[in-house]
């Protein structure tokens, strides 16, 4: 579903700050893949993620969503494949706009927007019914403003907003990372619930390595760019987070994942 | 007295200003632009208007190709800002320098044309004029009139901004990174808003020059000035009672009328020299802007968090 060739990507080429966050990574990913990412801060997990959703292009490499080289598409056109839920819960929905709004917004993505209605009566009903999956009450304030909703529910809209039109590919980036635990947990069950439902092909960044094993049917790992470990099937049911970076030491011969992921 | 007697015609020309506020709302508010082309636009509707009608084009066709050219005018800043990165401001500054020239050879290369209201066959069939204030049916009154053709813009906008696209513009405008991962073009969107804001601020030079029988290319001097005016008074005033889009919309004219009015106050009961007027709308944009700022700096009142917008 998700082909990744050799991409690489350096940042500030050329002066003091240069930074190759991407150094060649290839990842293929099968239909219904639901992987988790975790590696350091800077170790690529973000970039890739960008890369993929097309923020900026790639210096290297090719890049193809369902079988659709999206190499050259500018983040608007890929938009139509791929759905995303960023860190930030302010950067996934249109604060000033209502929540009913945004969904409609979602809901037409990757079509034309024509001078129809921007949202019709049958859609509200819709809304309705979807918004209950997610148990938060907001079935009922359809016409609040986003902006008045607290963090995870924002993060639980713009989960419900990248998934309303069944995407090709879902990113998932740290999107829990930014609430308090309880809060994570629903919008990570919600999130579990969406991805089984719809059986999505989803890449889900996390700094949690017991999310990252407890979630999902694959995990990579990243560092320097590169990814480093790829665990899938009975091994990574059976994966424990002592195993994990005991393979990571091995890997990278670094023992910096005892002090980057385990305190985070 | 003479400030009664001169309150039809301030509340006449707040009216026609209003149209170019609401134009600035379009890019100020709903797309979080700061467009600096109105300055030039304005007189380029009214230009655009006075010497095609004086070439003996219909009135309304040349009204439409007032709007259009300011339309073109939005074009041209959108280009610049999106395709050349260039900062809004500063595509917005661009323009409206060029635009100077490009009004004065509207012109004919004379920094005014007038429209010839001497004959009165000629005067009749204009839509608004200011000699239409007194003498004249009630139905031909600038207020009524000007009030009407914002009605109808208004409606028309609030129709627009519930469409698909229109949706899309206010996506664009409250956040560029979600409208851009929901699939939306904000480069075009961008672009669109500006053209549609310029296409009525022209649109509204061309009714100042109608109603003022005469373009002359300093006449949107400060417009943009004026434009956040309305703007702001009628956030301060209505905003509280104004939810609903179309009544924001009848806001910021209404906060055009109050600004003029409160000008034309000032010039008939304190003898000001009017070349302080510049000075002195400049001074109450300034203030009213800061206010907000320092009250959410300095007295923050509790349950009043975040940015209100649009």
């Amino acid at each position: 579903m998700l082909e990744v060739k050799n991409v690489s990507k350096t940042f500030n080429p050329g002066t003091v700050n240069e930074k190759t966050a991407l150094n060649g990574v290839s990842l293929h990913l099968n239909e219904g893949d639901f992987v988790t990412v975790i590696g350091g801060n800077g170790a690529g997990k973000s970039t890739l993620l960008n890369a993929v959703a097309g923020l900026w292009p790639v210096d290297r490499g090719t890049i193809s969503v369902g079988g659709l080289d999206v190499t050259r598409l500018p983040e608007y056109k890929r938009a139509k494949y791929i759905g995303r839920v960023f860190q930030d819960p302010m950067m996934g929905t249109a604060a000033t706009m209502q929540i009913e709004e945004n969904l409609a917004l979602a809901a037409r993505r990757g079509q034309r927007r024509s001078l129809r209605s921007g949202i019709t009566k049958e859609e509200r009903e819709g809304y309705r019914e979807t918004l209950k999956l997610l148990d938060l009450g907001l079935e009922d304030r359809l016409t609040s403003k986003v902006g008045l909703l607290s963090g995870g529910q924002r993060q639980a809209l713009t989960l419900l907003m990248a998934t309303l039109r069944k995407p090709q590919l879902l990113l998932l980036d740290e999107h829990t990372a930014a609430l308090d635990p309880k809060t994570a947990a629903k919008v990570l069950d919600a999130t579990e619930r969406i991805v089984g439902r719809d059986h999505l092909t989803t890449l889900m960044i996390t700094h949690n390595m017991k999310d990252a094993i407890a979630h999902g049917n694959r995990l990579i790992m990243m560092y320097e760019g590169k990814i480093v470990l790829d665990i899938a099937g009975e091994d990574k049911k059976k994966l424990t987070v002592e195993q994990l970076l005991a393979r990571f030491g091995q890997a990278t011969g670094s023992d910096e994942a005892d002090d980057k992921l385990l305190l985070s | 007295m003479s400030f009664i007697n001169a309150l039809p015609g301030a509340v006449s020309q707040g009216l026609i200003w209003g149209i170019m506020a609401i134009g600035v709302y379009i890019t100020y508010k709903i797309l979080d632009v700061a467009d600096l082309t109105v300055d030039g636009s304005f007189c380029t509707g009214g230009a655009t208007f006075v010497v095609l009608y004086g070439a003996g084009i219909d009135l309304w066709v040349a009204l439409l190709c007032a709007f259009l050219a300011g339309v073109l005018a939005g074009l041209v800043t959108g280009v610049l800002h999106t395709l050349c990165g260039i900062p809004a401001i500063l595509s917005g500054i661009l323009t409206q320098l060029a635009l100077w020239s490009v009004n004065l050879a509207i012109m004919g290369m004379k920094a005014n044309v007038a429209i010839n209201i001497i004959d009165r066959e000629n005067l009749e069939r204009l839509l608004i004029s200011s000699r239409f204030l007194r003498g004249y049916p009630l139905w031909r009154h600038p207020v009524l009139v000007v009030g009407l053709f914002t009605i109808a813009i208004i409606a028309i906008l609030y129709w627009f901004f519930g469409t698909e696209r229109g949706a899309s513009l206010r996506a664009t405008g409250a956040n560029q990174n979600m409208a851009r991962a929901q699939g939306i073009n904000t480069n075009v969107n961008v672009v669109l808003g500006l053209m549609l804001s310029n296409g009525l601020v022209a649109l509204s030079g061309a009714l100042l020059s109608q109603y003022q029988s005469f373009a002359d290319s300093s006449m949107g001097k400060g417009a943009i000035v004026i434009g956040l005016a309305a703007v702001i008074i009628g956030e301060v005033l209505f905003g509280k009672l104004f939810i609903n889009f179309a009544l924001k919309l009848l806001a910021v004219s209404l906060g055009a009328i109050v600004y003029y009015v409160v000008i034309q106050a000032v010039v008939s009961l304190s003898h000001i020299n009017t070349n302080y007027l510049k000075l002195i709308s400049a001074c109450i944009v300034a203030i009213f802007l800061a206010v907000p700022y320092w009250k959410g700096r300095y007295f923050n009142t509790p349950g009043k968090g975040g940015k209100v917008r649009a």
